[in-house]
């Protein structure tokens, strides 16, 4: 059910986004997010966008996962 | 144009990483268990089961929306189908269960309307377009499609569409994980939770749970690498002895959850008692529409009688949906029972672990 890659919004029209999924053109609603923009990155559930990106939080837990995969490597007996 | 932040997270060099720390770190027996059944189907898809150490079992839980649809609201969708001037819309796997004397799909080769949409917002289209039909949606699944059905409920108030209900089957995860505590029979070391209905609902909302239990818990995305990291970090909490409510999921999930989604939601519904396949009743598990919307409410609107009914005969759906039993215990796995010929919903939903074993362990 769950749609796991991120979606590109394209075009807004009237709570209906047109989304661009690794290629595919697809329509998403927008009644479920705030203040949603053409470029933001979206996760879409069902035909609704549920949950805009945040860049700055996506490139953390990004570190944070490198870090947790090197570090305990250097530990390991 | 790549897909952001998706590569890293299917890199086979770091999910390698991640499977030599759980190894060395997973030496005792683990039983853990996912509860979304896009999980269960992205742990067959990449071999995760393969890669894991042999102490550590994978138990699919109860997160895939048809199988644990209760056996007399499948009679009820079948009962409403038959209705004249009715069509049915749903998502896909839905039609191909079988109730007491038919399935949606049989009734569909008998003539009557049943469609599937991909979207809520579809099935008003078709509610716009045939004005003289009652059109009816059957609501299955979690805190996820949830919030996308109160949406169209309150836009055919606003569109003043007449013609719109919604037969409300929902159940929600948090008291689930609860009554899989208390199953006698059960016995879970940790849970990865789900991506989605966590990107919903948020991370305050498994807190009672787990203040509740103490029992591990990790929040995990669909990659390879996000369902490797939440088996790490729950290996590590295990060994440890150091339950903790964690993330592995921050690039979707927030602590407080997608605020504007719970305000439709709540506003549309209200919780009850509801009935799990197999399980039976879990109290305050389920939605049902709030009374200020009882005229887009199928459960209301029509006479369905929904009278109880027994889960289909030899069907061990309940025993894998709280992880006591594997498809292979089901006598009647490959047997009687394959996607072809299905006797209970676990066989029928791609995200089903009857029909995953059989998708991907060929005998
Ligand atoms: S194999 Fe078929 S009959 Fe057995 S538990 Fe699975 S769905 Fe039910």
């Amino acid at each position: 059910m769950c749609l796991a890659i991120p979606s590109k919004i394209v075009k807004i029209e009237n709570h209906m986004a047109t989304i661009d999924v690794d290629g595919v053109k697809r329509e998403a609603s927008l009644l479920l997010l705030d203040e949603p923009k053409v470029g933001d990155y979206v996760i879409v559930h069902a035909g609704f966008a549920i949950h805009k990106i945040d860049e700055a939080d996506a490139l953390e837990s990004l570190k944070l996962l490198r870090e947790a995969v090197s570090i305990s490597f250097e530990k390991k007996p | 144009m790549p897909i952001k932040h998706l590569e890293e997270y299917r890199d086979p060099a770091i999910a390698r990483k991640i499977v030599e720390q759980i190894t060395f770190a997973g030496q005792k027996p683990i039983r853990l268990m996912e509860v979304c059944g896009t999980h269960t189907m992205s742990i067959f898809k990449h071999g995760i089961r393969g890669l894991l150490p042999e102490t550590i079992s994978l138990l699919s839980g109860q997160g895939c929306p048809v199988c644990v649809t209760a056996q007399n609201e499948i009679n009820s969708f079948i009962r409403l189908s038959r209705f004249d001037d009715v069509i049915i819309t749903t998502f896909g796997d839905l039609i191909k269960v079988p109730g007491a004397d038919s399935s949606l799909e049989k009734e569909r080769a008998d003539g009557r309307d049943i469609r599937i949409v991909y979207s809520t917002f579809d099935a008003l289209k078709v509610a716009q377009k045939n004005p003289l039909k009652k059109v009816v949606f059957l609501g299955v699944g979690f805190e996820t499609t949830a919030p996308t059905i109160a949406a169209s409920i309150r836009s055919a108030v606003e569109m003043k569409l007449d013609n719109y209900f919604v037969f409300c089957a929902h159940k929600l995860l948090p008291p689930a994980l609860a009554f899989l505590m208390e199953a006698k029979g059960t016995k879970i070391d940790g849970f990865i939770l789900p991506g989605h209905v966590s990107v919903i609902i948020g991370i305050k909302a498994y807190l009672p749970f787990f203040e509740h239990y103490q029992t591990p818990c990790v929040i995990a995305g669909f990659e390879p690498v996000d369902i490797l990291q939440a088996v790490n970090m729950l290996v590590v909490q295990i060994k440890t002895n150091q339950p903790k409510l964690s993330n592995a999921y921050q690039r979707a999930v927030t602590f407080n959850g997608n605020q504007k989604a719970q305000n439709i939601m709540n506003d549309v519904f209200e919780t009850t008692d509801a009935r799990w396949r197999g399980i039976g009743t879990i109290p305050q598990s389920g939605l049902k529409i709030r009374d200020e919307f009882a005229i887009c409410d199928a459960s209301k609107m029509f006479e369905i009688n929904m009278t109880a009914s027994s889960d289909p005969k030899g069907c061990a759906c309940g025993e894998i949906l709280t992880g006591q039993k594997i498809p292979t215990d089901c006598l009647l796995y490959r047997k009687a029972c394959t996607p072809e010929t299905p006797i209970g919903p676990c066989m029928v939903s791609s995200e089903g672990t009857c029909a995953a074993f059989y998708r991907y362990h060929p005998m």
